[in-house]
């Protein structure tokens, strides 16, 4: 058994590091075809118009612009191993301490919303499956069809205009207030500002989930030891108790860890509307001012965050699916 | 044929489906019509038909797990009382137990063991679980395995311990015995034979003859969702002392009678024929055989034929029968 499990992180960190590596290979590959011109990028169009040539020379050189596609990459992969992440050009900051904040602001929006559209959508699904063609599971899916067919900036933009202008019950963007002292920014104050894209995340995730909860429900209610169980005389609350609960919340565990990389597309765009400084809204500003380490490292993050979703999601497959879990340990 | 307290007594069961054809067009599928079984205690009574016939949909309708979408007609009464949606939910799984087809009516998330007991943990109930393991040859180890751990034979021990574990007054059961071995089906059927000896009813639904020959008391054949003719086990022993043409064609294509196959298959309930469905692979069918078919009585049994002669038509079902018994 120490043995499977051994195997199988040993193999699961392989996955991630091949990942990694196809990820920023890539990431370089595109960059490198692209317009994106990095002493442009930090020297500004002003700057580019009044440099010496030498001075240019001198750039050109420190960002390795002329130095061979494979030598660059792994000369970034080296200080990537290391720990060395390259400096952002917008921030003037080193890359990886940028992401660390950004990663934490993220996080916890997104961390907020995954628990939340998790546990609403898992128990409005089994609302609406439990009790299929009753007004509670037409309201149900009716509320999910619609938000499912929502943009999710679109439903950022109407929270905004409600609870931001015309409520204004809460803030209108940002993660913490305007002109206050960053040492006298409280939990309460980012709790607030966390509120409004939290809220139109989870809204919209909500519907994902409860959609799939709700067909997987049903699904169960029909198999063939359910109308067993009944034969033996259990009520319906003890049926979804005994039986059903565990069949339904297999895939739904699935579907929620797999929901991460949703979730995790959904922030950039919620990120921009709040203007919310997370690794989405980094990427976007990344991404249009041609900041090419900072690109790289949030490519790498993100597809690191994805992949990790999905990691647990096997494992607990694994764990709660006896099916996955004895063949594991008999093979 | 001694007379016998009923434990249930099915009247004109009809079973019929809404379905939706081509949008809108509503057509109802009559899969069950007109079937009349009653099981007497110290019974075992088997239901005999081909696949197709709507077997289990009888078990199913008995116990009251029909979906939605199913209309069922006729009368049902346990132990002299009429089966509602409420007295079902209130029996089931304490004085009729099921025993179902197939595993896939075990969970496959939980452990066979608490399966079989029902969900329950106390002591008397693993107690019993752990008696009749070892009555059916089940290590007990096996109570800690899943479902999609066992063999096909294994799962229809589970099955079988699991419907002894309650003290039903009736079990019904669907197809207990594909899957087990000739000792372990002579076991299950010999515990069929002690539980109903002990008072209790079996409707044992099958569509092997020779199982139901050897352990029942009593056959309804059953042909394209009706029941043709209820007939004494020993009624069997020669053709003539059948009376349904269907049967005796049945009997006909036994192994050791002549192994000769009827042409021709069950019609399917979309183009039932009106009258006897039987009719149009029967050698003496004639127009009167379109008609309405009553159920007529015959000695230790009853047949649905106009070709029969003797006996008096059942109307009410019940007190013909008794008297006739």
């Amino acid at each position: 058994m120490g043995i499977q499990i051994g195997k199988f992180i040993g193999v699961n960190i392989a996955k991630a590091v091949l990942l990694i590596i196809a990820i920023s290979v890539v990431c370089f590959i595109l960059v490198s075809a692209s317009p994106v011109d990095p002493v442009r990028a930090y020297v500004g169009e002003v700057g580019m118009a009044n440099m010496s040539q030498e001075a240019l020379q001198q750039l050109n050189d420190y960002f390795g612009v002329n130095t061979p596609f494979w030598e660059r990459y792994f000369n970034w992969l080296g200080d990537f191993v290391r720990g060395d992440m390259g400096q952002s050009l917008i921030y003037r900051q080193p890359v990886a301490d940028v992401i660390g904040v950004k990663f934490i602001n993220s996080m916890a929006l997104m961390i907020t919303a995954w628990i939340i559209s998790g546990i609403l959508g898992f128990i409005l699904g089994i609302i609406a499956g439990m009790r299929r063609g009753s007004a509670a599971d037409k309201l149900i899916k009716g509320y999910s069809l619609l938000l499912a067919s929502t943009p999710s900036f679109w439903l950022a933009l109407i929270m905004l205009m409600i609870f931001a202008v015309w409520l204004q019950w809460l803030p209108i963007g940002l993660s913490v207030p305007i002109g206050v002292d960053a040492s006298e920014v409280s939990i309460f104050d980012t709790a607030r500002h966390l509120i409004l894209p939290a809220l139109t995340l989870s809204v919209i995730g909500v519907a994902n989930i409860a959609l799939h909860t709700r067909e997987k429900v049903i699904d169960v209610m029909e198999a063939d030891y359910i109308v067993y169980a009944r034969a033996c005389g259990e009520s319906t609350r003890q049926i979804l108790k005994n039986h059903g609960l565990r069949n339904i919340l297999l895939p739904a565990i699935t579907l929620q860890f797999a929901s991460f990389s949703e979730i995790f597309g959904g922030s950039v765009l919620v990120e921009q509307v709040f203007s919310y400084p997370g690794l989405g809204n980094a990427a976007v500003s990344a991404g249009l001012s041609g900041d090419v380490p900072m690109l790289l490292g949030i490519a790498v993050i993100s597809a690191a965050l994805v992949f990790t979703g999905n990691l647990i999601a096997n494992i607990l497959y694994g764990v709660i699916d006896p099916r996955i879990r004895r063949s594991m340990l008999h093979e | 044929m001694e007379k016998t307290k009923e434990i249930l007594n099915i009247e004109d069961l009809c079973i019929s489906f809404e379905q939706y054809e081509k949008g809108l067009r509503r057509v109802e599928l009559n899969v069950i019509t007109n079937l009349s079984v009653n099981v007497g205690e110290g019974e075992i009574v088997a239901v005999v038909g081909s696949s197709g016939s709507g077997k289990s949909l009888l078990a199913h309708a008995v116990l009251g797990l029909l979906p939605k979408n199913a209309n069922v007609r006729g009368r049902v009464s346990f132990r002299g009382e009429l089966l509602t949606a409420e007295r079902i939910r209130e029996l089931r799984g304490k004085e009729i137990c099921l025993v179902p087809q197939s595993v896939s009516y075990l969970d496959p998330l939980m452990k066979v063991g608490a399966q079989v007991r029902h969900s329950r943990g106390d002591e008397d109930s693993i107690k019993r679980q752990e008696r009749l393991f070892g009555d059916y040859s089940l290590k007990q180890k096996t109570a800690g395995l899943y479902p999609f751990e066992l063999s096909g034979g294994m799962a229809r021990r589970i099955l079988l311990a699991s419907a002894l574990m309650e003290s039903p007054k009736l079990i019904i059961a669907d197809e207990p015995t594909p899957g087990l071995d000739l000792p372990l089906a002579k076991k299950a059927m010999a515990d069929f034979r002690s539980f109903a000896d002990e008072g209790n009813g079996v409707l044992l639904i099958t569509h092997d003859i020779e199982l139901a020959l050897e352990v029942a008391d009593r056959i309804a054949v059953f042909y394209a969702g009706t029941t043709v003719e209820e007939a004494l086990v020993s009624d069997f022993e020669r053709e003539e002392t059948l009376r349904h043409p269907y049967t005796k064609a049945l009997w006909r294509a036994f192994p050791r009678r002549g192994f000769q196959a009827l042409d021709g298959v069950q019609p399917y309930v979309k183009d039932m024929p009106a009258g006897c469905p039987f009719a149009p692979r029967c050698g003496l069918a004639g127009p009167e055989c379109a008609g309405e078919i009553p159920l007529r009585a015959a000695a230790g049994g009853t047949v649905r034929c106009v070709r029969f002669s003797g006996g008096e038509e059942i109307n009410g079902g019940k007190e013909a029968k008794s008297n006739e018994a």
